[in-house]
């Protein structure tokens, strides 16, 4: 091959280069291993955490059970080692499950449009203001302290440029769901969205319909955000929301230390034009058959440039595969009766406990922890090989002796019976 | 071949006076160009703009052409038939592919851009 | 009738909607150990939903085999060369994938006590340490969840950086052959754009260059090697005149797989640049995500980046949110961090000589395409190529979807723009002599049946299930969505 090109060396290849950008020295980063030392090394550092721990861990990630046939769909090499869809011809497999993916996001959120995936949902939140701004010609932001404190942070990292003013909004210290009298004061004609979570951070589920109706009233949009998507089996969709961004996580991705994920976005028809990310759209090829491919391409940074409607290239493809392949799996009566039984395990641990808020809750649930710390409690439950909940007071000061606890459907009763036990329940 | 009652601009844009109004569309050229016209945006009526603003864009599969007015005016119509239709612009640029009419502001203005003959001179050495 | 008359990747395959009969299931729930809960009891019944209209209703079997058709629909790395120019679709280990399903590391929450992710800490320190060498940077944040989120991550560094010293400034200038994500991450960052051009060589202009920096910018966005798979001689030039008017120096790390172990951008006046861990170091781009984009800086620029950053004590490693100069959180959580075990599994397979080797197979592979293919087609710019090579040709598209016909992905379609018919071909080290042979014959046939019978060209492809798609009507009224 040298010969063919020319070179009697791999290094007369860039030996073009200027002598000051070359680096003669040798990287140091040790010698190459092995395939088995590869893996056990990653075994060992799985070792040094948590293992085979129960967990009572919520707050935007959520373990749920993955099955099987997830991963086996998502190995294969024509998925796995495939790249974007652009070359519709030889890409079919992947758009066509990305149009189901958009059609399932479509039929659980009842929005018209939703788009291929975001990085997650803490990303799409930003994405899904900066629509609403685009679309309003207005540059307020007005969000719920109950929106997950992370998504807030990336949200204030995203719009700190954009001359954007990002006010926030209170809670009802009873309800736990969003305070109706401080969102009207946090509103005025320069908001272009409010957003709201539900359920929410705390677990509560809001009352959405009444949000709606109040930005509405002010010219705003709502931005519905989930980041438990099991609960969409059971809850009433965000019919009312203008626009939804949520976290897929739930479906299938494991909690990998918080990522990858996949956020989506969807929306109200006439949007679709200020949508960020990849569409796949229905057509037919030289044949009159039904085939997929990206579409609305225009939208895209690739071609619209600094006027695209995101910088967003890559996003979470075989995620959202993952995510499909589980509702496929789950379906209609699955995603219910799995909704039902996260909903029955936390009200079985929920009803014993003293809960901070009496807003109706899913899965999640606040709860005070008395004259105990939530520390001493949760070095208990380490002690059954339990991990126990987030103390809120990282996000939220006022909630001191407050703990964030989240059942799934992998809590068993008598883990859940050791968490009460351990708050003198 | 760009009619002659036309005028033209260098950003593909011609304009017909009929009374006080002009109405804009895309050159042939332009709709060549960009190839198979899947979008087009347009403002509302009673948008009031400047000579060589934005006024909208034409999509194609692959590429986005902002149109720039060529005269100064209120926006009295927009051409509807576009919005189901938009393959008229490449079927037929210079009659019911036209995009906006304007009420102008300054009757002069027309007269200043390019003739047919000037705009074909012109995407002769844009394009050699 | 009957409807199936031909063998499944060549069969038409309904959809999940449509396949759906009422009552089938894929899934087990174990029996409820808890007394169940009346849904509209709990919740209220306004916000208890009817059933969800057309969800699908198939079975496990009805689940593995669509999914199993569809796939034979897709072209793969697994299954030939995929020569998409700045993409880098080199083969992705297998061992990657295994290791990232290593129980402690697939099943640990972001919120678990730090010292029960004491393994996941050592990763991400072991990663950081590891791009910072090949890099030649001093700091490394793993957080963006891809390119692009890195590029927008390091403009907000850049204008943190000069806001600190008093003055954001206002434009940021982006070469005319730059990916679109850049312009646009600019603009997201709240910066202006200032394009400048690439000279005969496809190179950046350094006289117009000079020309452009002033006080007002505030940094220069540059890939390098270039989307021509140029390597941009001047760039420690670029970087003094940047520096000596006060801007800063980012570098689109998208083509660091032709520089790593043998170029370090840290060394030669780059201050910032992001790496894409999906392209470089191997992490499977899973038809279009999920990928990573770790953001690498010089000392000056560290008290800036996201929040959290890893720290280590005596008692162990932790998270540290009390970083006052941080742009914040870009993200929740802590990065892809499945896709960032990957990455390092990938690392410590090659080690420093092999990473260094791979680039030099890579340049290897590009150069030899290139002399095979130059007396066939033109080659866009004569500057010498490192990992990736570009030609020109009026029929790019049409001769892409031919290639489909032997065989192969087509090569990246009129990218870079400043290339009037870009024909942008990356082959990565991990192809043989042999694929590179049977990939340069599929075009240089291809050029001639260009002359001779133009219409099988304009027609390709022929060979897949699907013939060619109708984009345009796709786009003129666009159908999102399956309805009944």
């Amino acid at each position: 091959m040298l010969d063919t090109i020319g070179a009697s060396t791999l290094e007369d290849l860039y030996s073009h280069l200027p002598e000051d950008v070359c680096f003669h020295g040798a990287l140091n980063i040790p010698a190459g291993k092995s395939e088995y030392e590869i893996v056990d090394y990653f075994r060992a550092r799985g070792l040094e955490n948590a293992n085979s721990h129960a967990n009572f861990l919520g707050a935007g990630v959520y373990h749920h059970y993955r099955p099987v046939l997830v991963d086996a769909v998502v190995s294969r090499g024509e998925f796995l080692t495939s790249y974007t869809p652009y070359q519709a011809e030889i890409s079919q497999g992947t758009l066509t499950a990305i149009f189901e993916f958009q059609t399932m996001i479509c039929q659980l959120t009842g929005m018209d449009v939703a788009n291929a995936s975001m990085y997650d949902g803490s990303t799409a939140v930003p994405e899904a203001a900066m629509m609403a701004m685009r679309i309003t010609g207005r540059d307020g932001i007005a969000v719920a302290r109950t929106v997950h404190p992370e998504y807030r942070e990336v949200l204030g990292t995203y719009t700190r440029h954009q001359s954007t003013l990002v006010t926030e909004f209170e809670y009802d210290p009873e309800s736990g769901q969003v305070d109706l009298e401080s969102l009207e004061q946090a509103l005025n004609e320069t908001t272009a969205a409010v957003i709201i979570q539900s359920p929410n951070f705390f677990g509560v589920v809001e009352n959405a319909k009444q949000v709606a109706e109040i930005a509405h009233a002010k010219g705003a949009l709502l931005v519905f955000v989930f980041t438990e998507a099991v609960s969409l089996g059971l809850l009433e969709p965000p019919r009312d929301a203008d626009i939804v961004a949520g976290e897929l996580q739930s479906f299938a991705i494991a909690p990998s230390y918080g990522g990858p994920f996949a956020g989506i976005i969807a929306c109200k028809e006439k949007y679709v034009r200020q949508l960020p990310g990849r569409l796949v759209g229905e057509t037919k090829d030289a044949n009159g058959n039904r085939a997929f491919c990206l579409t609305l391409a225009t939208r895209e940074q690739h071609i619209r440039r600094e006027k695209a409607t995101s910088n967003i290239c890559t996003n979470q493809a075989l995620i959202a595969l993952m995510a499909t392949v589980f509702m496929a799996l789950y379906g209609k009566q699955g995603l219910r009766e799995l909704a039902e039984q996260n909903l029955a395990k936390a009200h079985y641990l929920g009803e014993r406990l003293w809960r901070r808020f009496n807003g109706p809750y899913f899965n999640e649930f606040v709860a005070a922890t008395g004259v105990q710390s939530p520390d001493e409690i949760n070095r208990r439950l380490l002690g059954f090989q339990i991990v126990g909940g987030l103390p809120l007071d990282r996000f939220y000061p006022e909630l001191r002796n407050s703990v964030l606890l989240c059942c799934t459907e992998m809590a068993s009763r008598a883990d859940m019976d050791a968490v009460a036990e351990a708050f003198g329940a | 071949m760009d009619p002659e009652n036309l005028r033209y601009t260098k950003e593909h844009e011609w304009v017909r006076v009929e009374g006080d109004v002009g109405i804009i569309g895309i050159t042939s050229h332009a709709q060549s160009e960009l190839g198979d016209i899947v979008y087009v945006d347009l403002p509302k009526p009673g948008t009031v703009i400047q000579q060589g603003k934005t006024i909208g864009s034409v999509e194609s599969v692959k590429a986005v052409s902002d149109i720039y007015t060529p005269v100064s005016g209120e926006v009295v119509e927009v051409n509807g038939l576009l919005t189901e239709s938009p393959e008229t612009l490449n079927k037929d640029p210079y009659g019911t592919g036209w995009l906006v009419k304007i009420k102008l502001s300054d009757p002069g203005e027309p007269a200043k851009l390019l003739t047919a003959a000037e705009y074909q001179a012109f995407v002769g050495t844009e394009t050699s | 009738m009957i409807s199936k008359v031909r063998p499944h990747p060549t069969q038409n395959e309904s959809l999940l909607f449509e396949t759906s009969s009422p009552g089938k299931a894929g899934y087990q729930l174990p029996k409820l150990d808890v007394p169940p809960v009346d849904a509209r009891d709990a919740l209220g019944a306004q916000n208890v939903r009817q059933e969800i209209p057309d969800f699908p209703e198939v079975s496990e079997v009805d689940v593995i085999r669509h999914f199993t058709r569809l796939s034979t629909w897709n072209y793969a790395i697994d299954l030939g060369l995929y020569p998409l120019g700045s993409c880098t679709m080199k083969y992705n280990p297998r061992v990657n994938e295994a290791v990232a399903r290593t129980e402690g590391l697939m099943w640990i929450h972001p919120y678990q006590p730090d010292a029960l992710s004491q393994g996941a800490f050592a990763i991400l320190a072991e990663l950081e340490r590891a791009l910072a060498e090949i890099t030649g940077m001093d700091a490394v944040t793993l957080q963006p969840a891809a390119g692009a989120h890195g590029e927008l991550t390091g403009i907000l560094l850049v204008r943190a950086a000069l806001e600190a010293q008093g003055n954001a400034r206002k434009k940021v200038i982006v070469p005319d052959s730059a990916h679109g994500t850049n312009p646009a991450s600019v603009r997201m960052a709240g910066y202006e754009v200032v394009n400048v051009a690439s000279n005969d060589r496809g190179m950046l202009d350094v006289e117009a260059l000079v020309r452009t920096v002033d006080e007002d910018i505030a940094a220069i966005m540059i890939t390098n090697p270039n989307t021509l798979g140029v390597f941009e001689e001047h760039i420690a030039e670029v970087a003094r005149i940047l520096h000596s008017k006060g801007a800063l120096v980012y570098m689109d790390g998208a083509n660091m797989n032709a520089l790593a172990g043998i170029s370090r951008p840290g060394d030669y006046g780059v201050d910032l640049m992001h790496l894409n861990l999906h392209k470089t170091f191997s992490t499977p781009h899973g038809g279009g995500g999920p990928g990573s984009g770790p953001v690498a800086v010089k000392k000056p620029l560290e008290p800036f980046l996201p929040l959290p950053r890893l720290q280590h004590a005596p008692s162990g490693w932790s998270w540290n949110y009390d970083r006052p100069q941080s742009i914040g959180r870009v993200r929740a959580f802590y990065g892809n961090f499945g896709v960032l075990v990957r990455a390092l599994a990938y690392i410590m397979a090659h080690g420093g000589d092999g990473l260094n080797r791979a680039t030099l197979d890579a340049l290897l592979n590009a150069n030899y395409l290139r002399k095979l293919l130059e007396s066939h087609y033109e080659i866009a710019y004569h500057a010498p190529s490192m990992h990736e090579c570009v030609f020109r040709h009026a029929s790019n598209g049409a001769i892409a979807k031919r290639l489909i016909d032997y065989g192969f992905h087509p090569y990246t379609v009129s990218f870079p723009l400043i290339v009037h018919g870009a024909m942008m071909i990356e082959p990565t080290e991990t192809e043989s002599k042999q694929e590179l042979d049977l990939f340069a014959d599929a075009l240089v046939s291809i050029a001639q049946e260009v002359k001779e019978n133009p219409e099988l060209v304009s027609t390709a492809p022929h060979s897949t299930r699907t013939t060619k798609v109708d984009e345009v009507a796709a786009a003129r009224k666009p159908i999102l969505k399956w309805t009944r």
